[in-house]
């Protein structure tokens, strides 16, 4: 029997629960010994200019080594700035935007533009050092009106950059749309608020510069593309840089490539000539680690009162914060996948991309795709309001029927396989869908304080965007019969040595055991594309399974040439794991008397995997609510899912993912946001402010199996990790709303807060 | 002070916070910062049995007491129940808050040896995970109390 | 992130402890937990330049059945208090809240002294000293003093207590059979309360519904005059000032406070 599909235990799990992991702080490389400390200075302004920046007081404290400001780390000149009009890859990795109006220094040249922003790095011998002496660095300041808010950014009476004569980006608004011909259409903004990705590790990099060589030490999700980053930033050769990602503690998407702040502490250690290290605070994390969502959303729904949908419009305007890293990436994402799951004649979307003295906005666990589906749910939820009907009904009138497979989306996308109605049934079904509804209505009859709200989602998500780009795998069959897998994917709590393993003991008869996985060091793994859009198992692990047939036929001949048999007659019994003459058992030779025979060679294949395609996850969820009518608490009581990514390679790794993604999503609709005050100050600067969600909070969840087989890669396999999230959270917040729909209520934005739940509340029934 | 047994001593400034002590000058590094105002749990640790976020502890104050970290849980080579527990459950991801975790859990348990699922939530309140979504976690606890069979995996 | 730099003693007896904090002047803080005071010097929001180490005094930490009273000592844990079945019996209000304090980890540490002397607004236990009209016992270079905690809590993080002055114990009247609620209203099990109601026999206190605990007196007037619990909470928010904050605005806090004190008062009645 296959291994694959099985559950199987960690293998990355025994170093991690006895001994911990290595994360960048916990690193102790001699190239770092006697390193310096880093610590950055801020800026407690959101939009300020820059007067100077006196550093003597600051100079004169114990344990510091330097002081630097733009003036010692800005001196390799911007590249140049992107061409206008041509549109960004769509990839998660679109370089920041170097040059041109919109630039970002390293360091603060002579104007701020978000609440910690860096302006000076300071150099000590120890770390309390740094936090004493960062406080003695002066920085005169002249404060600027603070641009908070995308209505405040389009009025454009404060330009964040003057010379761009505007705070939009991009803009790719829609053409008018036509909803003649719908007896029905609801329009609504609602937003899909600004969170804070908030990993567990936060932002962390060492770096040492010897014999003409950088070495960075990065908590990244991509070693490669971080050299790369650094070789443009550096001026080197990438040739010349190492970056090495150890055990990293989370990403989501805030963490691809390496920091801009990471960035500048290379160029410390390069200008100082010393070791250099950098953990930033909490406090740091949330307020200059990228954010995610941000998005205003004008949906606009019409159809017919039998329940079909006829036309759909999405006009979203993108907050990028304070310098448009990601370009018009994330919400190009949300247009694209805009239409959902549903089969809908006119779908027309449009988006616009503007500035704010906030912290810059990028990629976090869906990366645009939860924003599009939030919208198009709420709208399916405020057209079954309109109309009176069953919402689930609703969307089971408007899936993509499955016989229409490969299906070519108004908005885009071609989705490739998918049983939309058979997940929603599913769903439907595992919850047991009417008799939550009979509850509800018993409670609603009984005029129950704590009623019950249901929330359906269902939704098709794009994974693997950016499968053009590729992924690697080295496979080698040591001396020893042990194989060594190199892999360009970079795991960061993702389970990849587990799977790779697996996959290996399932295509070489080599047991788990015996295999090793090394990623995320670019002098072990030069070539890579790294961990993230939920790309990893359908591009990086079909690297793996393709270097293996490789690996395999390069065997054969070998074993032949050794046995001195033809290779026909060649064959790998998977019981033994040995290569035998078919027929003959007693002729038969290990993997390491194979690879031995490789000689000097040795025997081994690299793969650069490069024929994947994006896939189309699809699922459904169902959240049930309780909400306490009296003081607007909600508190989840089930949340059942359907989360389809193909075939399952390991139950156990896609189960946890599905957790994850469900918890961060349900987080997003209850609890999280990142909030600032009219003068660009962050509200919820530390986790005790920022809601992040705990267990005490999250009911256990119900997982419910479907594998709709990807068609276009041998695994059969799509992408996991965003799925949960993007199903959650509209489920949640239609939960929420459905609570309490019968007093009127047809909306309520997220994070659905008690104090948000209660005014929803007294205005539905101050209108009545 | 006693850190996973040994007895320790070390002359250092007097605000350290034993997280910097134990990570620092004990070489203990499986104990991690995850924030700045007790919030997370990533940096929990035993004194004399109960957790405590070891963040929010001046070393001077951990002074003559006993602590025990991630790394003093095993015993002779043995993972402890609710290592094992974690592992057989999938309790943990990229692991950054798992030692905290355990730790917690292991002093929830030797506080109340039969938690209810409810039970178990509360008592890990103070413990942040972004990874796993507490799922695998709670039943990782209610394995090592011994409440329900472990799942079956390899 | 980290304190700033400060001088670190520690105390082996209470009488050292105040010389200590005497000879420190108003740059002095006693260290009991920690757990308050620390967190704001890792944020540099308090910067001490001496902490008195009371850690050690462990005379302090006691539960103390003393005939009609229960004396609690002001080093004693959130955690023993909770769990305390001393308290359980006799004083389970404040077993209750002392159990909803943080998390685990905090109450294993936070010390009951150390909260009431930090007198955050949002505090638990504060609003629990005035629901019990708990006498809190001091001791100074000076002498020792007894203060209602209806004089306790003076301001923003302000008490009664002068400089080098030591919280050494609490009192309690016994009130096995009394009727009692708590009522803590969160966004997440771990936040402070964003509106929160300490009732036992007929006296209702407020936490976070101005810069002290309050007690809801206008309340406690409509039942003492026979109104019902229901009637009676109407008047929850007179005499109050909560603040507007990221989690709620006055009218929103005005609101929670007679929605929780009617059920705290509902659930007093029907445990009394």
């Amino acid at each position: 029997m296959s291994i694959l599909g099985t559950r199987v235990l960690r293998t990355e799990d025994p170093r991690l629960l006895t001994h911990g992991g290595t994360y960048v702080d916990d690193v102790r490389a001699p190239e770092l010994t006697g390193a310096a400390q880093v610590t950055f200075v801020r800026s407690p302004f959101a939009h300020a200019l820059i007067k100077g920046v006196d550093t003597a007081a600051a100079l004169a404290a114990p344990g510091v080594i330097a002081v630097l400001t733009s003036a010692d780390i800005n001196d390799i000149p911007p590249q140049q700035a992107p061409p206008e009009g041509g549109p960004p890859p769509v990839s998660e990795v679109a370089p920041p935007p170097r040059g041109g109006v919109w630039d970002e220094p390293l360091l603060a040249v002579d104007r701020v533009r978000f609440v910690g922003e860096p302006v000076a790095i300071v150099l000590t011998d120890e770390g309390y050092q740094g936090e004493d002496a960062a406080e003695l660095v002066i920085v005169d300041y002249e404060p600027l009106p603070a641009v908070v808010g995308i209505t405040e950014s389009l009025a454009g009476v404060t330009l964040l950059f003057p010379h761009a004569g505007s705070n939009i980006t991009v803009d790719r608004a829609a053409a008018a749309a036509a909803f003649d011909g719908c007896a029905v259409v609801v329009e609504r903004e609602i937003m899909n608020q600004r969170v804070a990705p908030v990993p567990m590790e936060g932002r962390a990099a060492a770096a040492s510069w010897a014999d003409g060589k950088l070495t960075v030490w990065a908590s990244t999700q991509n070693a490669q593309y971080g050299r790369d980053m650094l070789a443009d930033a550096c001026g080197l050769d990438p040739a010349a840089i190492r970056v090495i990602a150890p055990d990293v503690g989370g990403g989501f998407g805030a963490k691809v490539g390496v920091d801009r702040d990471a960035i500048a502490v290379a160029r410390a250690a390069r200008h100082t000539g010393r070791p250099v290290r950098w953990v930033e605070t909490r406090s740091e994390n949330l307020t200059a680690m990228t954010h995610g969502r941000a998005q205003r959303q004008t949906v606009k729904i019409g159809g017919n009162r039998d329940g079909r949908v006829l036309a759909y419009r999405l006009d979203v305007v993108q907050d990028a914060g304070a310098y448009p890293r990601m370009g018009e990436f994330l919400p190009k994402l949300t247009s694209l996948m805009s239409a959902g799951p549903y089969d809908i004649a006119t779908v027309t979307a449009g988006y616009r991309v503007v500035v704010t003295n906030t912290t810059p906005v990028a990629a976090y666990r869906g990366a645009g795709r939860p924003e599009a589906t939030a919208a198009i749910e709420r709208a399916m939820d405020l057209f079954a309001a309109e109309i009176g009907m069953d919402p689930a009904e609703v969307r089971r009138q408007n899936l993509v029927p499955p016989d229409r497979f490969p299906y070519q989306s108004p908005s885009g996308a071609r989705y490739d396989t998918g049983d939309y109605a058979g997940a929603l049934d599913k769903v439907l079904a595992g919850a047991g869908y009417p008799e939550l509804r009979a509850e509800q209505a018993r409670r609603r009859q009984r005029g129950d304080v704590v009623q019950l709200g249901i929330g359906v989602s269902s939704y098709v998500e794009i994974t693997a965007g950016d499968a053009a780009d590729g992924e690697t795998a080295r496979v080698v069959v040591n001396d020893d019969g042990t194989v060594t897998i190199y892999t360009g994917s970079s795991a960061h709590g993702q389970g990849h040595h587990t799977a790779w393993a697996m996959i290996v003991e399932n295509d070489l008869a080599i047991p788990m055991a015996r295999v090793t996985v090394k990623h995320g060091d670019t002098d072990e793994v030069p070539a890579g594309s790294g961990t993230y859009a939920s790309r990893s198992l359908q591009l990086g692990g079909v690297a793996v399974h393709r270097a293996d047939l490789a690996v395999k036929e390069q065997a054969r001949k070998l074993a032949a040439a050794l046995m001195e048999a033809s290779e026909a007659d060649l064959e790998l019994e998977q019981g033994s794991g040995r290569w035998q003459v078919r027929g003959d058992p007693s002729a038969s030779r290990s993997w390491a008397e194979v690879a031995r025979h490789a000689g000097a060679e040795g025997l081994s294949a690299f793969v650069n995997y490069r024929d994947g395609v994006p896939t189309f996850p699809f699922g459904s969820h169902l959240a049930v609510v309780e909400v306490d009518t009296e003081t607007g608490k909600v508190t989840l009581v089930r949340h059942v899912t359907v989360d389809d990514a193909g075939t399952v390679l390991n139950p156990v790794l896609t189960e946890g993912q599905r957790h994850g993604g469900i918890a961060q999503g349900v987080a997003q609709a209850l609890l999280e946001e990142m909030m600032y005050d009219a003068d660009g100050n962050p509200l919820t600067a530390t986790l005790a402010d920022y809601a992040a969600i705990t267990s005490a909070e999250l009911p256990s969840f119900e997982l419910l199996a479907s594998e709709t087989p990807a068609t276009t890669n041998p695994l059969g396999a799509k992408g996991i990790g965003e799925a949960g999230t993007i199903g959650a959270t509209p489920a949640m917040q239609n939960a929420v709303i459905d609570a309490v729909s019968h007093l009127g209520v047809r909306h309520i934005d997220m994070p659905t807060t008690p104090s948000r739940v209660w005014a929803a509340i007294s205005n539905a029934r101050n209108h009545q | 002070m006693t850190v996973n047994g040994g007895r320790l001593e070390a002359e250092v400034a007097d605000r350290t916070l034993l997280v910097h002590f134990l990570r620092e000058v004990a070489g203990l590094t499986a104990t991690n910062v995850g924030c700045d105002t007790s919030s997370c749990g990533a940096c929990t640790v035993l004194l004399d049995g109960q957790s405590v976020k070891s963040c929010t502890v001046l070393a001077a104050q951990a002074d003559g007491h006993q602590i025990t970290t991630l790394e003093g849980l095993a015993s002779d080579g043995e993972m402890h129940p609710v290592q094992r527990a974690f592992h057989a459950e999938h309790g943990l991801q990229c692991g950054f808050c798992t030692p905290g975790m355990v730790m917690a859990a292991v002093s929830l348990l030797a506080e109340q040896p039969h938690p209810t699922e409810q039970q178990v939530r509360t008592g890990l309140e103070g413990n942040l995970c972004r990874c796993t979504g507490y799922h695998n976690i709670v039943r990782a606890v209610l394995t090592a109390a011994g409440h329900r069979e472990g799942q079956a995996g390899r | 992130m980290i304190p700033a730099p400060f001088t670190y003693q520690r105390a082996g007896s209470v009488d050292e402890a105040l010389a200590l904090a005497a000879a420190g002047g108003d740059d002095a803080k006693f260290l009991a937990g920690g757990h308050s005071l620390l967190p704001l010097m890792k944020l540099r929001l308090a910067v001490p330049a001496t902490l008195v180490d009371i850690g050690r005094l462990r005379e302090l930490s006691f539960i103390r059945d003393d005939g009609d009273q229960i004396a609690v000592g002001a080093l004693t844990s959130h955690h023993d208090v909770a769990t305390s079945g001393l308290l359980a019996t006799e004083l389970p209000l404040l077993a209750h809240a002392a159990g909803v304090v943080g998390d685990p980890q905090i109450r294993h540490r936070g010390t009951i002294g150390g909260s009431l002397a930090h007198a955050d607004p949002a505090a638990d236990l504060p609003a629990v000293m005035l629901a019990a009209d708990a006498t809190l016992v001091t001791r100074s270079p000076g002498g020792s003093r007894e203060i209602p905690a209806g004089e306790f809590f003076r301001g923003l993080f302000e008490t009664a207590l002068r400089p080098a002055e030591l919280l050494t114990e609490i009192r309690f009247r016994k009130a096995a059979g009394t009727g009692w609620s708590f009522q803590k209203f969160t966004k997440r099990a771990i936040d402070w309360a964003i509106v929160g109601v300490a009732v036992q026999g007929g006296k209702v206190a407020l936490v976070n519904m101005g810069q002290t605990p309050l007690r809801a007196i206008a309340v406690e007037w409509a039942l003492a005059a026979g109104a019902a619990p229901a009637e009676a909470a109407v008047h929850a928010a007179e005499g109050t000032s909560p603040v507007a904050d990221i989690n709620a605005d006055r009218p929103y806090r005005e609101h929670l406070a007679r929605v929780l004190v009617a059920r705290g008062l509902a659930e007093a009645h029907a445990a009394g």
